[in-house]
């Protein structure tokens, strides 16, 4: 296997508030190949924007800490970089779509002077080849009439317009790694799918790294070719996405996956939420912190945090379920398994 | 079928030869997508153009603002030049006399005649025998000046402190916003007659010494402002391309920032002039033979039964520049925030 070109290693991230120390991630590994599309999927609240944030560096300074972890990007620690060199990799290296394209673009200045911003930061172009760059990129990102667009403000674009500049802006200076933070949340579905094929499209031009932060299930099955899960600050599963959709093997993805609308089911039927809401991030837990919500739950996930295992090759999962000890309880009662 | 009737027209004028097809132009229709790109700003100035108060507001201070600098040059006088023989004349103006500017004293003789005076003194003159009309126009001038040089000094000094301080934050923050309360906390009168007992007085300690405090409150403004838009997505994603701090401070917070930023220093220019008036008023301010509209309403109620003209027409100015700053300052208020209104 090719060396991962971003790598996240039990990062740890905590916001200090009100109420005290909330620990919003707590161990959270991965790595991204090249041109590779990872998901990662969780409910609100569950550190996938904070852990976007800490990769950018975009999280506040005064209020937050990175008490451990390391996130390696190109061999070098994103963590330990001094300013300069951070804003000589942002944009030009990893760079960052957001989740609401209203607010993500200055009201008071043109898309073009924003595409530009980043082009003229990263690249040494003079002001009129920087322009033709950001007509170019407009084009590509499907812009009609760029040439006269980009002298238009923000509040003369529609939604889905905004979100094309905003991955303009993002793809600009041909990055590496593009972290797409609920790209579509905003949008209604036929836009999302337009945009989401033109990330792809673009993925298979320019052979970007996409970190994709969804909490549609959907989206996942149609771009990603790994996922990870998170629940409450812990990648809970992690694997290819045929695994992750065939096999699950833990309970909140199993609870995930039963919780999507189904076509197939018939009109009346209700969806299957799972119930409960997720911890408070705040407090120190003990055990598996789905345990509570957990239709499986045994004792040992009430004191004992489950390990990391191993399930097959690159599909592994945090679950007491997948220990050998509860697999022959269970063969014991005569239950069948997720 | 039965046609409905179009409203508005009548069928009749619908001809035949108009149900034709006409050439498809796909270029003219996007040209007509693109067009009508309105910056923000022209947008603004737009909806101050509407503003029914805003108009002779601002035509009124252009014309002040030019009689000020061009008025002195009407009259032979300068606003120094003293002439006993001259002393206290009433206004006279040939053709405006049913207006009061009619040469007859408080008493109703004519002093012109009586001292056999033939050159006319516009808006009269004091009591050492000094030009009013150049001295009114010198004194709108230094006026207008100190007001727009301590007015812009607010600005600079606020707009900077103000969006360091909120933008880099936390223990910056805490220990700037500690100044500023400190600043607060002492009476702004004392500071600045401290100041003046310090510094000559004249227009420059006069606007150090409004500058020294009156920058607080655009630098709050501005900070509150700041503040608010620095955990705004696009700050986020302009830090994300890359862009370095000096460029977000100035392209896309203070940009931003710049409507309450102009309404705000709008503002400020009328404060400034009346704050100046009333330090002239108690003796604080400029010292003679300088003018500035505060000293000559100073001078002016010192003889307001016999003379009221000295105290009235630098009065009216004083008032008309505070009327029309404010009217104009409102409109802004509400040209650059449109959800104010509505």
């Amino acid at each position: 296997m090719n060396q991962p070109i971003l790598t996240v290693d039990g990062l740890h991230v905590a916001f200090h508030s009100q109420r005290g120390e909330v620990h919003a991630v707590r161990g959270v590994s991965f790595c991204l190949q090249k041109q590779e599309t990872l998901a990662i999927v969780g409910e609100s609240g569950s550190g996938k924007s904070v852990t976007a944030k800490a990769i950018m560096r975009l999280l506040p300074k005064q209020s937050t800490s990175i008490p451990a972890g390391q996130i390696t990007y190109a061999g070098q620690n994103v963590l330990a970089l001094p300013p300069r060199e951070l804003q000589s990799l942002r944009g030009a290296e990893i760079s960052m779509v957001f989740q609401d394209p209203m607010t993500s673009l200055n009201p008071t200045m043109t898309i073009g002077q924003q595409l530009v911003e980043g082009i003229s930061k990263h690249q040494r172009l003079d002001k009129a080849a920087a322009y033709e760059k950001a007509v170019n990129m407009l084009q590509l990102v499907g812009i009609p009439n760029a040439q006269e667009r980009i002298r238009a403000y923000p509040h003369h674009f529609s939604g889905g317009m905004r979100q094309r500049v905003g991955i303009a802006m993002a793809l600009a200076c041909d990055p590496k790694v593009l972290i797409a933070d609920e790209p579509t949340t905003a949008l209604d579905v036929t836009v999302q799918a337009q945009i989401l094929e033109l990330m792809k499209s673009l993925q298979q031009r320019t052979g970007t790294g996409i970190i994709l932060i969804t909490h549609d299930l959907g989206v996942v099955a149609n771009m990603a070719q790994k996922v990870a899960v998170m629940y409450a600050g812990e990648v809970v599963e992690t694997g290819p996405i045929a695994e992750i959709f065939y096999r699950p093997k833990h309970p909140y993805t199993w609870g995930l996956l039963r919780s999507m609308p189904r076509l197939d089911a018939a009109g009346n039927e209700p969806l299957i939420p799972i119930p409960g809401t997720p911890p408070d991030l705040a407090r120190q837990q003990q055990g598996c912190p789905f345990a509570p919500r957990c239709a499986h739950v045994m004792k040992v996930c009430k004191h004992f945090s489950p390990p990391l295992t191993e399930v097959s090759s690159g599909h592994t999962a945090k679950c007491w379920l997948l220990d050998q000890r509860a697999q022959q309880q269970e063969r014991l009662a005569g239950v069948a398994g997720g | 079928m039965r046609t409905l009737p179009a409203t508005g027209t009548s069928p009749h004028e619908i001809t035949d030869d108009l149900f034709v097809h006409e050439p498809f132009a796909a270029e003219a229709a996007m040209e007509v997508a693109a067009s009508a790109a309105d910056s923000p700003w022209k947008a603004a100035l737009k909806r101050l153009g509407k503003n029914r108060g805003v108009v002779p507001a601002f035509v009124l201070i252009m014309v002040i603002t030019v009689l000020a600098f061009v008025g002195p040059l009407l009259t032979p006088y300068t606003y120094d030049g003293q002439n006993v023989a001259h002393s206290n004349l009433p206004p006279k103006i040939s053709g405006l006399g049913w207006l009061g500017f009619d040469g007859l004293d408080s008493n109703g003789a004519d002093l012109y005649a009586k001292r056999n005076i033939t050159e006319a003194h516009w808006f009269g003159t004091d009591e050492f025998g000094r030009d009013m009309w150049t001295r009114v126009w010198k004194g709108t001038q230094i006026s207008l000046l100190i007001a727009l040089v301590a007015a812009l000094l607010d600005l600079f000094i606020g707009v900077l402190y103000g969006g360091i301080s909120a933008y880099y934050g936390g223990k910056i923050d805490n220990v700037m916003q500690r100044i500023i309360e400190v600043l607060v906390g002492i009476p702004n009168l004392i500071v600045i007659i401290l100041f003046i007992l310090i510094l000559e007085p004249g227009i420059t300690s006069i606007i150090l010494a409004m500058t020294i405090t009156g920058w607080v409150g655009m630098a709050r403004i501005v900070r509150g402002q700041i503040l608010q838009l620095k955990g705004q997505e696009f700050v986020l994603a302009a830090r994300s391309l890359g862009v370095s701090n000096s460029r977000i401070m100035f392209k896309h917070l203070i940009p931003n920032a710049l409507g309450p930023i102009i309404v705000t220093l709008m503002f400020t220019l009328p404060t400034a002039i009346f704050f100046e008036a009333f330090l002239s008023f108690i003796g604080l301010g400029l010292q003679a033979p300088l003018a500035s509209l505060g000293v000559l309403i100073n001078d002016g109620y010192k003889g307001m039964r016999l003379f009221p003209y000295k105290l009235v027409i630098p009065a009216v100015m004083i008032s008309l520049i505070m009327i029309s700053f404010n009217l104009l300052a409102d409109g802004l208020r509400d040209a650059l925030d449109p959800k104010m209104t509505k």
